[in-house]
C-alpha cells in the first residue's frame, strides 16, 4: 500500500507492506538510521520519534497509521550544523555513553519539556519511565534534561 | 519484531468499521492506538489477517459533559483523558489513573476504548471505570447498546462485546468523593502487580482491583462493609473477597491477596483525607 | 618516569567533553545494523523451543518454497563448513569437560534457543516468515535447570562427557597443612552462609548485529559485528572456519554497549562468515530482543557457600568458599574462567593469614550458556565476602563498619603481598570508607534508626556498606598463562605523527561507549604536547589496528592507555634524535616539554615536534641509520593487575507491609588512581552502580522447570528506568598505581562490584530488628515481604 509521511519536514511516499512499522519505514525506506530498535515490546523507547509533534514509539505504530502525518526523527533536530539545545545538554553533561538509546532518549526528553517546560528531578525521572539506558545509570541523563530546561 | 502479514483497511466512521468487521469476520481486528495489539503481533502471538484501522474516526475522540456523567469518546487518547480539565473537575480519579497507563509515549497513542475493549485485568482503566460505575456504549450492526462496566468483563481478555461490535463511548458518572489510585509495581512503566482504584463519599464507595484475577474485580464486599459502618481497616480485610488472584513472575496469589488488603486500606484512608 | 615529573598537566585530569558525542547525538553514528549493504542476504535462525531434546527430523520444504528464500540449512548440512568446534579459550583445568559446540546443533539441542536451522532470504521480513514454516520434530528429554540437581548427574546433558560437571578448580592456600580447618576449630566466631547469584541477562541496548561482506577479489571477507573483541574474533573465526587469518577483516562499528555480552565468538558470526563465502554474497543478521534473551550469553549464575572464621576481636583467621557455577549448555569463549576471575578476591580488602580454601565447580545445565557479564567473577566474590562480613558483625553484635575497620589492609602495608602471593599495588581502604560513611551520614542514620525502626514501624530505614577491591586490567600474560588462559594480556598501540603534525593514535582496544577516542587523545596530547584537536584515534578495524586484545575486564586504560603513553615515549625518543641532529647537540642535552625540544640551559635553541615530524617525513637530513617517519608501535604487557578499590554506602527505606524498597541515598567512593577524564570516570561509576543495584533489586533470568526462560522481553526482564532508581552521590580518593607510568587503574566494573552487597546489606540492616538475617536477590517486594513473614515465625 502507498503511504505518504512528512519526515523532518520532507514529504516522502513509498509503497509498503501493511505490516511495515514506522521505525522500519524511517530506517529502511528513508535511510534514517538514527532511530534505533532496542526491543520488541514497546518497553525500551530507543525508537522514540515525534508524530505530529508528540513523542511516540515508532516500533508500535504501523507506517500505515502514520500516513499523512508528520514525523520528526533525531536527524531533523540539528539546524545548520548546530545541535538542538537538548543534544547540546546531553553532550555537556555526559548524558550518553554507547549512544544507542540516545536518539530515543533525546526525542523523549524534548517531548517531556514540550509538555512540562520546568520539570523537577522527579518529573524528569518519571517522564522518562518509558526509555531504558544500560550505560549511564540515568544520573547524567536526568542532569542533561534539567540543564536543557533552564 | 516483524508481524505476520495482514491486510489493512481504514474506516472513516463507526458504521464503516462495523460493516468491515462484519465482512471479514474472525480473522479481522480493530486497530485503535495499537498499543495493546501491535506488541502481540510483533511477537507473533496475535496474527490477524486483517486490521481495520479505527484510529482516524475523529468524531469518537471527545470528552463532553453529559449532565450527571462525563461522556468520553472511545478513541480518546490516554493523554487527553489525563489532561482533561472536565475530568479533573468531575472525575479526577479517572484523569489521574489515565496518567499511570504505560509511559508518555504509550499515552500519546493508546486510547481509552482500545484499553477497555482489550479487557486486560492488568490494565489500569478497566478497573478504574469499574470502580466509578461507568457505562460503556457499544455499537454493532443493529445500533447501539449500553453495557454496565460490571457486566462487561467476562474472562481473560474477554469482554461482552460481540465480534462485530465496537466501543464508541464511555460514560462515567461524576464523582466528587474522595479518591485514590494505588498502583503497585516494580518499575513505573510496568503493569500493576496489584492496583486499586477507589472513591469514597461518606458511606458510599467504589473499589476496584487491577490484576487480581482474570478480569478487573469490583470489591463489593468492601463497599458493603463500609456502607454498614465497618471501619476502613475492617473493610479492607475483605479486599480480595471477590478476587481470584493468579500467580506469576512478580507475585504469587497469596502475596497479591495481602497486597490488595494493604492497598485497599491505603486507598480508602487516602480517599478519606 | 611519571606523568607529572616534567610536564604540566594541562589535559589529563580535565573534564573534557567527549568527541564521540556529536555523531551519536545526531543519528550519524553507524551501528552495525545501520550499514547499507546492497544485495545482502538476511540470515534468520530457527531455534529450539525445548531445553533438551533429540532432533528427529527437520522439514525445510515449505520454508524453501517461500518466495524470497534463497536457502535453508540444517545443522547437519553445514557441518562440513566448520574446521573446528566453537572456541572456548579458557580450559581452566587439564581435565575440564568441554562438549563439542557447533553454530547449529546437529543431533541434540541443549537449551531453548539453540540454533537448529538457518534461513537465507532476500529480506529480513521473508527470513522471519520462513522460520514459521520450518517444522522440527523432537524427542523431548528432561531439562536440567537446578545447579545442585545438575551435579547429581541424574540427567546427563552431554552423554559423551559422562557427567554434568565440567571442572573443579581448587585454590587451597595454607601456611601449614590443615591450618584452615584448625582456624575454624579455634575461631571465636564463625559464619556459614549460602548465597545465590541469580542469572542475569546483560541486555546491552543494541542487540547483536552482523554483516559479512565478501570482497570482490581473492576470497577475502570483511565482517562487521557488534562485538567488543574484533581482534580475538578474527583469530578465533580463522581457526574455527579454516580461513587464512590474513583474509579476514573484522570491523566493530559503533557498538551499543557490551557489558561482556559482546565479548564472545558467537554462532551467528560464524554462520554469517561461512554462508557469505558459500554464497559469495553479503550475509547479515540482526538479533531481536526476545531472541537476544536466549541467544546471547547470560551472566552470573552461582551458588556460593561462604564460611568465615574470626578471632575474638573479629579479625579474620580463615575463609572457606565452595562455589557451584552455572556454565549453561556449552562453554562459550571464557565461560569456565569467569567465576575464577573472582577466585583471589574472596578475602576482599582484609588482612588474612594464609588460610584460604576456595573451590569452584562448573556445571552444565540445559540453559543459555553463561559468560562474562560486567565484573565477571569479581562482583560475585565481593558480594560473598561483604555480605559475609555483615553476617559476622551481626553475630558479634558489633557495627559492620567497626568490623571492617578492624580488618582493613592498612595504607602503609602497600604494596601488599596477599595470602595468594598476588601483590596489591596500592590502596587506602580506611580512607575510602571514612569518606563514604561521612558523605552518607552513617552516624546520623544509626541515630535515626533508634527512633524510626521501632516495633510496628511501617517503614524501616537501613544503611549498608561494601568495601571492594577489584582485580582488573587484564592482565600480565604470564599470570594468565598460570591460569591456563588461551591468550596474552598485552595491548598494542601505534602513535604516528603525520608530516603536518597531525597525529594518528592506533589502539587495539575496542570501545563500545567508554569514550576511548576522547581519553586516548588526551593521553597522547599530554605526552606529545600536541593540541588535542590534532589527534585522531583509530580503532576497532583489524585492517587499521591489526594488533589488539580488545576491551573487557576494565583493561582498556590500565593496559591500552598505558600502551599509548609508551608509544608516545618511543615517538618522543625518536624525535629527540632528530632534534639533537638538527640542533647539533647530544640527545641527552635536550629536554622536551609542551611539544618543544630545547637544549638544557639555552631555551632559545629549540625545535617543535611538529617540525621534526616533517623532517622525519622528508628524510632529507636525518641522523645516520635512522628510519624515516615519526611513528612508533608499542606493546605493553602489564607487570601486575590494577587494583581499584572503594567503599559504597546505600541507605534504604523498606515498606514493611508491602516489601517495597526505596533507595534513599547511594554514595560511591571509588579510587581508580589518577583519572584521565573525571567526567568519564563518574559516568562509568553511575552506570556500574545502577547495574549492580539492578541485580540487587530488579533483575533475574527466571526459568521454569522445563528450562523455558520466562523473562524473554524487556517487559518481563526488569531493567530499571530513570523512574526506578536514585541519583548517585559520587566521590573519589586518588591513590595512583605504582605499576604503570600513568598511575591509573580500571573503572569500568567498579560500580557494579560495589553496589549489590551495599544494597542487600542495607536491606538486611533495616530489617534486622525483625529477625531478618538474609535476603535473596533480587530483593523484589514479594521476596522482601516473604522474608519478613518467615522471620516473624
Amino acid at each position: 500500500m502507498k503511504v505518504s509521511i512528512t519526515v523532518n519536514g520532507k514529504k516522502s511516499e513509498h509503497d509498503v507492506e501493511p505490516r511495515t512499522l514506522l521505525v522500519h519505514y524511517v530506517r529502511e525506506n528513508l535511510g534514517l538510521t538514527g532511530t534505533n530498535i532496542g526491543c520488541d515490546t514497546s518497553s525500551c523507547g530507543a525508537c522514540t520519534v515525534h508524530l505530529n509533534g508528540e513523542a511516540v514509539k515508532s516500533c508500535t505504530i504501523l507506517a500505515a497509521q502514520a500516513d499523512g502525518c508528520s514525523v520528526d526523527t533525531i536527524e531533523g533536530l540539528s539546524k545548520d550544523g548546530v545541535m538542538h539545545p537538548m543534544q547540546q545538554a546531553f553532550m555537556e553533561n555526559h548524558g550518553l555513553q554507547c549512544g544507542y538509546c540516545t536518539p530515543g532518549m533525546v526525542m523523549a526528553a524534548i517531548g517531556l519539556l514540550n509538555e512540562n517546560p520546568h520539570p523537577t528531578e522527579e518529573d524528569v525521572r518519571l517522564g522518562l519511565e518509558g526509555n531504558l539506558c544500560r550505560c549511564t545509570g540515568y544520573h547524567n541523563i536526568v542532569k542533561s534534561v534539567l540543564a536543557a530546561a533552564k | 519484531m516483524i508481524p505476520a502479514a495482514f491486510d489493512f483497511k481504514r474506516a472513516s466512521s463507526a458504521d464503516e468499521a462495523i460493516s468491515l468487521i462484519g465482512q471479514y469476520g474472525d480473522e479481522a481486528k480493530f486497530l485503535a492506538g495499537g498499543h495493546s495489539l501491535i506488541p502481540l503481533m510483533k511477537l507473533r502471538l496475535a496474527q490477524p489477517t486483517m486490521l481495520i484501522d479505527i484510529g482516524r474516526i475523529t468524531d469518537l475522540s471527545y470528552i463532553k459533559d453529559g449532565g450527571d456523567h462525563i461522556a468520553i469518546g472511545a478513541l480518546t487518547r490516554h493523554m487527553d483523558v489525563e489532561k482533561s480539565d472536565l475530568l479533573k473537575k468531575h472525575v479526577p480519579l479517572l484523569a489521574h489513573a489515565a496518567g499511570h497507563v504505560g509511559d508518555a509515549q504509550v499515552r500519546h497513542r493508546g486510547t481509552i476504548g482500545g484499553s477497555l475493549a482489550h479487557a486486560d485485568s492488568a490494565s489500569d482503566l478497566p478497573a478504574t471505570t469499574l470502580a466509578l460505575g461507568a457505562t460503556y456504549i457499544a455499537q454493532g450492526p443493529n445500533g447501539q447498546r449500553q453495557i454496565a462496566a460490571k457486566d462487561f468483563y467476562k474472562g481473560f481478555l474477554e469482554s461482552a462485546l460481540a465480534p462485530d461490535e465496537m466501543l464508541v463511548e464511555i460514560r462515567v458518572p461524576k464523582n466528587t468523593g474522595g479518591w485514590s489510585f494505588q498502583k503497585f509495581n516494580r518499575r513505573a512503566q510496568d503493569w500493576a502487580i496489584v492496583g486499586v482504584a477507589a472513591w469514597k463519599n461518606g458511606k458510599d464507595s467504589g473499589v476496584a482491583l487491577v490484576n487480581m484475577g482474570s478480569t478487573p474485580i469490583l470489591a463489593t464486599s468492601v463497599s458493603a462493609a463500609l456502607a454498614s459502618g465497618a471501619s476502613i481497616t475492617e473493610a479492607a480485610e475483605l479486599a480480595a473477597a471477590e478476587a481470584e488472584p493468579q500467580s506469576d513472575l512478580n507475585a504469587s496469589s497469596d502475596y497479591r491477596t495481602h497486597l490488595a488488603k494493604v492497598l485497599v486500606r491505603r486507598a480508602l484512608e487516602d480517599s478519606s483525607k | 618516569m611519571t606523568m607529572t615529573d616534567n610536564r604540566p598537566n594541562t589535559v589529563i585530569g580535565t573534564r573534557l567533553l567527549r568527541r564521540e558525542d556529536p555523531a551519536l547525538l545526531t543519528g550519524e553514528g553507524k551501528f552495525t545494523n545501520d550499514l547499507n549493504i546492497p544485495g545482502a542476504l538476511h540470515l534468520a535462525i530457527k531455534r529450539s523451543e525445548h531445553a533438551h531434546a533429540r532432533i528427529i527430523k527437520i522439514d525445510t520444504t515449505q520454508a524453501k518454497a517461500l518466495p524470497g528464500v534463497v536457502a535453508v540449512y540444517t545443522g547437519a548440512e553445514l557441518q562440513s563448513l566448520w574446521a573446528a568446534p566453537m572456541p572456548c579459550a579458557w580450559p581452566v583445568t587439564p581435565d575440564m569437560k568441554n562438549p563439542a559446540h557447533y553454530p547449529l546443533a546437529v543431533s541434540k539441542v541443549h537449551y531453548v534457543g539453540d540454533g537448529v536451522a538457518a534461513v537465507l532470504a532476500t529480506s529480513e521480513t521473508v527470513s522471519r516468515d520462513a522460520l514459521d514454516l520450518i517444522d522440527v520434530t523432537y524427542e523431548v528429554l528432561p531439562a536440567v535447570v537446578d545447579l545442585e540437581e545438575a551435579l547429581s548427574d541424574k540427567v546427563i546433558l552431554h552423554e559423551d562427557l559422562g557427567t554434568n560437571a565440567s571442572y573443579t578448580w581448587p585454590l587451597l592456600i595454607e601456611s601449614t597443612p590443615g591450618c584452615v580447618e584448625e582456624a575454624f576449630k579455634n575461631a571465636a566466631y564463625t559464619v556459614k552462609e549460602r548465597y545465590v547469584q541469580q542469572r542475569l541477562l546483560p541486555m546491552a541496548m543494541e542487540p547483536r548485529a552482523i554483516a559479512a561482506v565478501p570482497q570482490p577479489f581473492g576470497g577475502d571477507v570483511t565482517m562487521y559485528s557488534a562485538t567488543q573483541i574484533p581482534h580475538i574474533l578474527k583469530v578465533m573465526a580463522a581457526l574455527t572456519l579454516g580461513i587464512p587469518e590474513h583474509q579476514l577483516r573484522i570491523i566493530a562499528p559503533s557498538v551499543g554497549g557490551g557489558f561482556g555480552s559482546k565479548l564472545d565468538v558467537y554462532a551467528e558470526e560464524l554462520l554469517c562468515l561461512a554462508l557469505s563465502r558459500k554464497h559469495n554474497e553479503p550475509v547479515r543478521w540482526v538479533e531481536e530482543r526476545s531472541e537476544n534473551a536466549h541467544a546471547t550469553i547470560h551472566g552470573r549464575g552461582q551458588i556460593q557457600h561462604v564460611e568465615l572464621a574470626a578471632d575474638k576481636d573479629g579479625k579474620l583467621t580463615a575463609v572457606r568458599f565452595r562455589i557451584i557455577a552455572d556454565m549453561g549448555a556449552y562453554l562459550q569463549l571464557v565461560t569456565p574462567g569467569v567465576p575464577l576471575l573472582g577466585a583471589f578476591l574472596y578475602a576482599g580488602v582484609y588482612n588474612l593469614p594464609q588460610a584460604y580454601d576456595f573451590s569452584c565447580t562448573g556445571v552444565f545445565t540445559s540453559l543459555t550458556p553463561t559468560d562474562a557479564y560486567r565484573g565477571a567473577g569479581r562482583p560475585e566474590a565481593t558480594y560473598a565476602i561483604e555480605c559475609g562480613m555483615d553476617a559476622l558483625a551481626r553475630k558479634m553484635n558489633i557495627d559492620p563498619y567497626e568490623l571492617r575497620k578492624r580488618n582493613f589492609i592498612q595504607k602503609e602495608q602497600f604494596p601488599y603481598t596477599a595470602f595468594s602471593g598476588l601483590t596489591y599495588d596500592s590502596g587506602d581502604h580506611a580512607l575510602a570508607a571514612e569518606k563514604a560513611t561521612q558523605m552518607a551520614d552513617y552516624a546520623g542514620i544509626r541515630k535515626q534508626q533508634k527512633t524510626q525502626n521501632v516495633p510496628g514501624a511501617a517503614k524501616r530505614i537501613g544503611i549498608g556498606m561494601a568495601s571492594y577491591f577489584e582485580m582488573c586490567g587484564l592482565a600480565p600474560s604470564r599470570v594468565l598463562a598460570s591460569l591456563n588462559y588461551g591468550a596474552g594480556g598485552w595491548e598494542a598501540a601505534t602513535v604516528r605523527v603525520l608530516p603536518t603534525a597531525k597525529v594518528q593514535v592506533v589502539t587495539g582496544t575496542s570501545p563500545h561507549g567508554q569514550g576511548h577516542e576522547t581519553s586516548w587523545a588526551m593521553i597522547a596530547s599530554e605526552k606529545l604536547g600536541i593540541p588535542i584537536e590534532d589527534i585522531d584515534v583509530l580503532h576497532s578495524d583489524t585492517a587499521i589496528a591489526p594488533l589488539g586484545m580488545d576491551t573487557y575486564g576494565s583493561r582498556s586504560l590500565p593496559v591500552g592507555g598505558v600502551a599509548i603513553a609508551g608509544a608516545c615515549d618511543k615517538v618522543i625518543e625518536k624525535a629527540r634524535l632528530i632534534a639533537a641532529h638538527q640542533l647539533e647537540c647530544a640527545a641527552d642535552d635536550l629536554e622536551f616539554a609542551n611539544g618543544l625540544f630545547s637544549v638544557k640551559g639555552s631555551p632559545d635553541r629549540s625545535v617543535p615536534i611538529a617540525a621534526l615530524a616533517f623532517a622525519a617525513f622528508t628524510a632529507h637530513n636525518l641522523p645516520d641509520g635512522l628510519e624515516p617517519n615519526l611513528e612508533a608501535q608499542y606493546t605493553y604487557d602489564p607487570p601486575n593487575f590494577s587494583w581499584p578499590f572503594g567503599t559504597h554506602v546505600c541507605i534504604v527505606e523498606v515498606d514493611v507491609e508491602t516489601g517495597k524498597i526505596e533507595v534513599l541515598k547511594y554514595v560511591a567512593i571509588d579510587d581508580c588512581g589518577n583519572q584521565i577524564n573525571p567526567l568519564i570516570v563518574e559516568g562509568q561509576v553511575h552506570g556500574g552502580v545502577i547495574q549492580g543495584l539492578a541485580q540487587a533489586l530488579f533483575e533475574e533470568a527466571v526459568y521454569d522447570e522445563d528450562g523455558n526462560l520466562k523473562t524473554t522481553t524487556l517487559a518481563e526482564y526488569l531493567v530499571p528506568a530513570a523512574s526506578d532508581v536514585p541519583s548517585i552521590t559520587t566521590g573519589h580518593t586518588i591513590t595512583p598505581s605504582p605499576t604503570n607510568q600513568l598511575g591509573v587503574k580500571g573503572i569500568g566494573e567498579a560500580g557494579t562490584i560495589g553496589a549489590a552487597p551495599a544494597v542487600i546489606n542495607a536491606i538486611i540492616d533495616a530489617l534486622s530488628g525483625l529477625g531478618v538475617t538474609s535476603m535473596a536477590m533480587p530483593a523484589s517486594p514479594q521476596t522482601v515481604w516473604r522474608t519478613i513473614q518467615s522471620a516473624k515465625k
